[in-house]
């Protein structure tokens, strides 16, 4: 097999433990203590930020301003409007811009 | 409409909700499918290859460390630890989506966790929080379209990935933190929001310049997630979501 199917396998294989993974382990406790709960409610906040904040820090003018105005809108719309002004933004100022 | 007619759901109802809940995602994830797949082929996989990583591995962020790791000529396995870590989160997804899904027979819950893509568990627990019940309809209706069009692009990316004139003029590479950043804020109703999303912002950008990616993705988030589990747990326990 080459190098390139070993990997998208092993791959597969790794992020589906992952997947089903959580649930095995915590599935074996009758009673979640609040603080894994606590620890389990933060979990989305706390691992998209990471997904955002270093791009944010990498970011130019023109991605920054984007980014603040869809934070903003997102205090008022839902998150498909959301991401439509702040793609408009982005891509708007860079014809601008460049 | 009343919480009944919600939380019973007539499974037609649940299957447009589902879909509807996708839409967004599917929008939002075409330029990066397709950017995959260019980028795939770029790297020297076939459009079958990147087809197949898309449809086994499902999950943007590892494949594209993937090939960026593939581009750098590292060990194999390095690789796979890689793509490993970047996927590592979904370990907390499980756990948290695992409890609403409890209900299901074991089979369905076999194949649903494959499908635990961000997007995928961030709406689960937004329907959760409110109450609804997550139903297999309703998940998987969600699911799939994004899924079917994830891998589609992978392939058509990967075959026309040369007809992108100007990807940057586009703003390809920067509509994923701004999808990403809409996911943080519909969460800032959570305990400890600003908080946890303050510490897991600077770990990981720390992380970022020192360890290097992937790795902040896990360092920033068990920072974040620590804080949240050290809080005083008095005072905001009758609020759970």
């Amino acid at each position: 097999m080459n190098t390139i199917l070993w990997v998208i396998l092993w791959g597969a294989v790794f992020t589906y433990a992952a997947r089903v993974g959580g649930h095995l382990v915590l599935s074996r406790f009758d009673k979640i203590h609040p603080r894994v709960e606590a620890g389990l409610n933060a979990v989305p906040a706390a691992v998209l930020t990471t997904l955002v904040a270093p791009a944010a820090t990498q970011a130019g003018p023109v991605e920054m301003i984007a980014l603040v105005v869809a934070g903003l809108a997102s205090l008022r719309f839902g998150m498909m409007t959301m991401f439509l002004i702040g793609a408009a933004v982005l891509i708007g100022l860079r014809q601008v811009v460049g | 409409m009343s919480a009944g007619s919600i939380s019973e759901g007539a499974p037609g109802s649940e299957v447009w909700r589902g879909v509807k809940a996708g839409l967004p995602v599917v929008v939002a994830s075409a330029p990066f499918g397709l950017l995959f797949g260019a980028l795939a082929v770029d790297n020297g996989f076939t459009p079958f290859e990147a087809f197949l990583m898309s449809a086994s591995i499902y999950g943007g962020a590892s494949q594209m460390v993937g090939l960026e790791l593939f581009g750098a000529k590292i060990a194999p396995w390095l690789i796979v630890l890689s793509i490993f870590a970047v996927n590592f989160r979904h370990v907390l997804y499980s756990g948290a989506v695992g409890r609403r899904i409890r209900h299901w027979p074991p089979l369905q819950q076999a194949v649903g966790f494959f499908f635990l893509v961000d997007p995928q568990y961030a709406e689960s627990e937004v329907k959760g929080a409110r109450g609804e019940k997550i139903s297999f309809a309703w998940y998987m209706s969600m699911a799939l379209p994004i899924y079917v069009c994830w891998i589609a692009e992978a392939w058509i990316g990967g075959t026309f990935g040369n007809l992108i004139p100007d990807p940057h003029a586009l703003g390809i590479d920067f509509l994923l933190p701004i999808y990403f950043l809409g996911l943080v804020m519909d969460f800032r109703d959570r305990p400890f929001w600003l908080p946890v999303v303050a510490t897991s912002a600077i770990a990981s950008v720390i992380a970022y310049k020192t360890v290097g990616s992937p790795w902040h993705v896990t360092i920033g988030a068990a920072a974040g997630i620590l804080l949240a589990a050290a809080m005083p747990l008095d005072g905001k326990r009758d609020n759970p979501s």
